[in-house]
């Protein structure tokens, strides 16, 4: 098509009598002209956008939103597996509200967010406090400490299982070698227990997320200060709570924000510890719905449990893009 | 912070001891999965014999890991599953985080905004319905489910980490390239997304690790055994009914844990960069 578009020209400039300068001028421009259309339009920013955006914003439609709509249409109907469901309203809600085991779902779900969360921050903040040091091998320790948080939960929480095992437990092995206990306990044989079991494989994993950005924060905090309140006479608790902590708490709210998402929508660690055992005492909300969902095949009863999320979720995303907007 | 310390009884008692407990508590499920994957089964299942350590070592868990299993199969979908979908997560993380990084535009707001809630949205809130969406697709026990479904948290994580990334890019370099007649696009791909290669890698390398560890959309969409990842099928398929084979199981475990360890361990840098610039709002 370019072609045929400069043909006419050269065969112009191909006239006798033609001067041979209005060729090259000719087909300059025609070569500048012919990208134009496309580029023309790209060159203005809201056209460009709107195709640089295109591909992110057609998978995260047919994968979130319509599935988040759909999901609430499922909450709201009877469908089971392999049949098609009809609207019943809020009854789903009425039999899990009148559930024995989702309420203990309900209650679990909080008890271990907010367990596992206070845990890891304090904990994940004494180890960033330590490592902020000079030491040996201190490049091989900090980036061994994240190895919890990077390899996949479900093999991890594999090694806990066995170490947790009811006849086999390492634990076990060592208590009663040291005399400290004389029967072996079932570590994942009582609800309670097995609820401590889940927080502290929680902790594990989660704590080196918590000491790695909160590292970082620490080390954005200007030495010269702590300095300056030693100077004044502060000692090394009131430097950390006067001077280190309130520098460091955009990250530490943030951090705090992300991992409460991520603890109170939990599938993986509990369903592979305890699959919601002993006798249904461990369910989340996450565990419950696969319970009902795909065990039960009653996905629209199934949605109903997983919508439970979605309040705590929508709170905690308010709070923290007002908290964006605001340090903005 | 530099915290000052007494004498070496002092400095001892406040930071080697705690530092020492921190990284054996850290590392001691990994010696755990070692261990228990070389000993052979009637140590490990002898509640008399020292569980530390093994005068017998062996392979033949491995051996029944490679001859016995799929694993090598699901090692290879897993990491298939885990390079698509991470490289259609880049394409499109890179693309949108430049448009809301760069572009005016009305929409730049709410679609940021947007965006962001998508980056929290976790997966167990949807995977009852996206199960259905798969199936419609015609996609279900195949890889394509994870391939499609995994960019949805992995985008908006490339998104907001490269957007981030881009406004530290000085804006003046590209205007340059314009000033000499490049256009919009070819100062975009030619100028811009070279400095931007950090920001790629440290976002490609997290969400490898991201997928590579999924473990809920791969246990609800996936249900044949040839088809399954190394999380699911290491933990559907190594345990028949109560029945638990702790030595493939861990070796498995270890297999499965390995290629990850070393991406990060390759990329320690990068990674801690990806995770801290993914948190700051």
């Amino acid at each position: 098509m370019a072609d045929q578009r400069i043909e006419p020209l050269l065969a112009e400039s191909a006239r006798p009598g033609a001067t041979a300068i209005p060729m090259p001028i000719a087909v300059a421009t025609q070569k500048a002209r012919r990208p134009n259309r496309w580029s023309g339009l790209l060159e203005r920013e809201p056209v460009l956008a709107a195709v640089l955006l295109a591909p992110t914003l057609v998978i995260l439609t047919l994968f979130i939103a319509y599935p988040f709509v759909l999901g609430i249409w499922l909450a709201v109907s009877d469908k089971v597996v392999g049949r098609p469901g009809s609207f019943v309203g809020l009854h789903n809600f009425q039999v899990n509200l009148n559930d024995q085991i989702f309420l203990r779902a309900f209650q679990n779900t909080f008890v271990y967010t907010f367990i596992a969360t206070i845990l890891k921050l304090a904990l994940g903040m004494l180890a960033a406090l330590l490592l902020n040091n000079h030491f040996k091998f201190k490049r091989v320790i900090r980036a061994s400490m994240l190895l919890p948080w990077i390899v996949p939960t479900v093999l991890s929480t594999l090694a806990w299982q066995w170490m947790f095992d009811a006849t086999f437990s390492v634990f076990n092995w060592v208590l009663m070698n040291t005399g400290i206990i004389s029967r072996r306990i079932l570590w994942l044989g009582d609800g309670t227990l097995a609820m401590g079991c889940l927080i502290a494989v929680n902790v594990w994993r989660g704590m080196p997320f918590f000491a790695i950005t909160l590292l970082a924060g620490l080390q954005t905090v200007n030495p010269d200060l702590h300095e300056a309140a030693e100077i004044d006479g502060a000692n090394a608790w009131q430097r950390f709570w006067r001077v280190t902590l309130p520098l460091i708490k955009p990250i530490m709210l943030v951090v705090v924000l992300f991992s409460m998402i991520a603890t109170f929508a939990d599938f993986q660690l509990i369903y592979v510890l305890t699959r919601g055992g002993p006798y249904s005492s461990t369910h989340v909300f996450g565990t419950y719905a696969y319970e009902i969902a795909m065990r039960a095949a009653k996905l629209g009863q199934g949605a109903s449990i997983s919508l439970f999320l979605f309040p705590f979720l929508l709170m905690v995303i308010v709070f923290q893009l007002w908290y964006i907007r605001r340090s903005d | 912070m530099a915290v000052r310390y007494g004498g070496p009884i002092k400095r001892a008692a406040t930071f080697y001891v705690p530092l020492a407990l921190m990284v054996g508590v850290t590392l001691f499920p990994f010696y755990w999965m070692v261990i228990t994957s070389i000993r052979p089964d009637p140590e490990l299942y002898n509640v008399r014999s020292n569980p530390f350590f093994t005068l017998h070592p062996t392979l033949k868990h491995f051996e029944y890991l490679f001859d016995l299993t799929l694993f090598p199969r699901w090692a290879l979908n897993t990491l298939f599953i885990a390079t698509v979908s991470t490289a259609i997560s880049l394409f499109c993380g890179l693309l949108a985080g430049y448009a809301l990084a760069r572009l005016q535009f009305r929409l730049a707001p709410p679609l940021g905004t947007m965006i962001f809630i998508t980056y929290l949205v976790p997966p167990t809130l949807l995977f009852i319905p996206l199960g259905d969406v798969v199936k419609t697709f015609g996609i279900g026990d195949t890889p394509w489910a994870l391939i499609l479904t995994y960019p949805t948290f992995l985008i908006p994580f490339c998104t907001w980490l490269l957007m981030g990334y881009f406004k530290t890019i000085p804006r003046e370099i590209e205007e340059c390239a314009r000033i000499d007649g490049a256009s919009r696009i070819r100062a975009m791909v030619s100028i811009t997304f070279p400095l931007a290669v950090p920001g790629i890698l440290s976002a490609g390398i997290f969400a490898f690790t991201l997928s590579w560890n999924e473990f809920l959309y791969a246990l609800v969409f996936l249900s044949s055994p040839q088809q399954k990842t190394i999380p699911i099928g290491v933990f559907t398929e190594l345990v028949r009914g109560d029945v638990f084979y702790w030595g493939p199981l861990m070796a498995g475990a270890l297999l499965g844990s390995i290629p990850v360890a070393l991406v990060y361990s390759f990329f320690v840098e990068h990674y801690v960069t990806a995770l801290t610039g993914a948190v700051k709002g």
